[in-house]
């Protein structure tokens, strides 16, 4: 079974690592790189939960190939905090309690970080389109919704 | 962005309970066509394509498919490009991703039938990978881009052992899960004509949920002015999830070329539509009911289509 040197940056930060033809990037952040705040949901890209930016374009970690990721840049939800300070999408959920058991809020943050790269002004319309692969439990996603507005409004 | 801290090594108790892996194969980046082509004869079967893995790797993990070596498609010449040209129309490289074909400027411009398309594909994350080139080549009969593809008359362009050797798209299924593509083909990109001015089209999915699942019936109507028939304007329609593959309805398109568009004529078309439909039941919906959606679906596509030709005259 093949293995592959990649090179890449994740969160910030250069890495060069060794891995199996067949690892996804999913297990290979959770399990080699120990970023376990990408979460494993479903498995098979509808739960949203693993999603990550690669190359600033949110993807399902659990259908990507750590292989693939040669010369790419990720971002993982440990990467949106800097210097002790949240970034404002993360203090929107705490202020709106965008958050209950916790477990599909990463990958609901990356994706909501995408969006507003990409759309700073969003509708609601389009927040919910863009959170249409992200599964939630718990909080019935109108508090989400909130968060992301209002990170919206204030620049986040 | 400012430098995180190194990340730790992985702790043991991490290893003792990994995520659903998939199962081993040997993957391969290729950068020349003639490298696919004799990777393809030399495996065979044990050798499947990587564009956006966003079907393979879930029927893999399904233990529907366990190739023994993955090629990666991305990286070849002119996969990921899209080019516009108004007389030649739209060339789109196969791996190119349907997040980038729907944000594509002229896509935009000039082929709105296949944002609407395309958007109705599972979340924003999944089409940041999932490609029009592996939705055609799966041939899933609930493939969205499908309907669109066959009422634009696009052409697949194959690469294989005797080089290129283009497809049009209403010979490209012949299966659930079974294309034109000989052993040693893949497809390098696809071809779609500039429609004629004046044209109008819609796509409709039915789904479980107003997100992104998959089809229990798919509708896409287009339309344009055409003098040289009876009703004055020529209408496609296709279907998806109705059939093994998606189809064209042949008899609905000759209805509305035959006689002056009217409200009965479109309800006429819609039952062609229903009559052409040859669905099974499985568990997103009964073929009674997939029959009965395609109808409305069929009738609402065609009025929308209609209307914006009226608007447009």
């Amino acid at each position: 079974m093949a293995a592959h040197t990649i090179t890449f940056t994740v969160n910030g930060a250069p890495e060069t690592a060794l891995v199996h033809s067949h690892t996804t990037l999913l297990a290979f952040l959770r399990e080699q790189l120990g970023l376990t705040g990408t979460k494993n949901g479903c498995s098979t890209g509808e739960c949203g939960a693993c999603t990550v930016l690669l190359n600033g374009e949110p993807v399902n970690a659990c259908l990507v190939l750590a292989v693939e990721i040669d010369g790419a840049e990720l971002v993982t939800v440990e990467g949106l905090a800097h210097d002790g300070q949240l970034e404002p999408l993360q203090q929107a959920f705490i202020d709106h309690t965008g958050t209950q058991c916790g477990f599909c809020t990463p990958g609901i943050l990356i994706a909501a970080r995408a969006l507003l790269n990409r759309n700073p002004d969003p509708t609601e319309a389009e927040i919910k389109d863009a959170l249409r692969g992200n599964l939630c439990r718990c909080t019935g996603y109108m508090r989400i919704i909130d968060a992301v507005k209002d990170a919206a409004r204030t620049g986040g | 962005m400012s430098a995180a801290p190194k990340v730790t090594p992985t702790a043991p108790s991490m290893l003792a309970m990994p995520s659903p892996g998939l199962p081993p194969f040997d993957y391969v980046r290729v950068n020349h066509p003639g490298k696919v082509v004799r990777l393809l004869l030399e495996h065979g079967d044990n050798a499947r394509l990587l564009m956006g893995g966003t079907d393979i790797f879930v029927q893999m993990r399904d233990g529907v498919l366990a190739p023994q070596i993955v090629i990666d498609l991305k990286r070849l010449p002119g996969m990921t490009n899209i080019r516009y040209d108004p007389a030649r129309g739209l060339t789109v490289g196969a791996a190119v991703s349907m997040n980038a074909l729907a944000a594509h400027p002229a896509v935009i411009a000039h082929y709105p039938l296949l944002v609407q398309a395309v958007e109705t594909v599972a979340s924003y994350q999944l089409r940041s990978r999932a490609t029009m080139g592996g939705n055609l080549c799966n041939a899933s009969p609930a493939a969205d881009t499908a309907p669109a593809a066959l009422v634009l008359e696009t052409r697949c362009v194959a690469w294989g052992p005797d080089g290129e050797r283009v497809i049009p798209v209403k010979d490209f299924f012949l299966g659930v899960r079974r294309t034109a593509l000989q052993p040693g083909e893949f497809l390098a990109r696809i071809e779609i004509p500039t429609p004629p001015d004046g044209w109008a089209g819609r796509y409709i999915k039915l789904g479980r949920n107003a997100g992104g699942d998959l089809a229990i019936v798919g509708v896409a109507v287009m339309g344009y002015p055409d003098h040289s028939t009876s009703s004055g304007y020529r209408f496609k329609v296709a279907l998806a999830s109705v059939a093994p593959t998606p189809i064209r309805v042949p008899e609905a398109e000759a209805i509305l070329s035959a006689n002056p568009i009217t409200e009965d004529l479109l309800a006429q078309a819609a039952r062609a539509a229903e009559d052409t439909a040859k669905p099974i039941d499985d568990l997103r919906g009964s073929a009674r009911y997939r029959k009965a959606m395609t109808r409305n679906l069929a009738r609402r596509a065609l009025d929308d289509v209609w209307h914006e030709l009226r608007k447009e005259r």
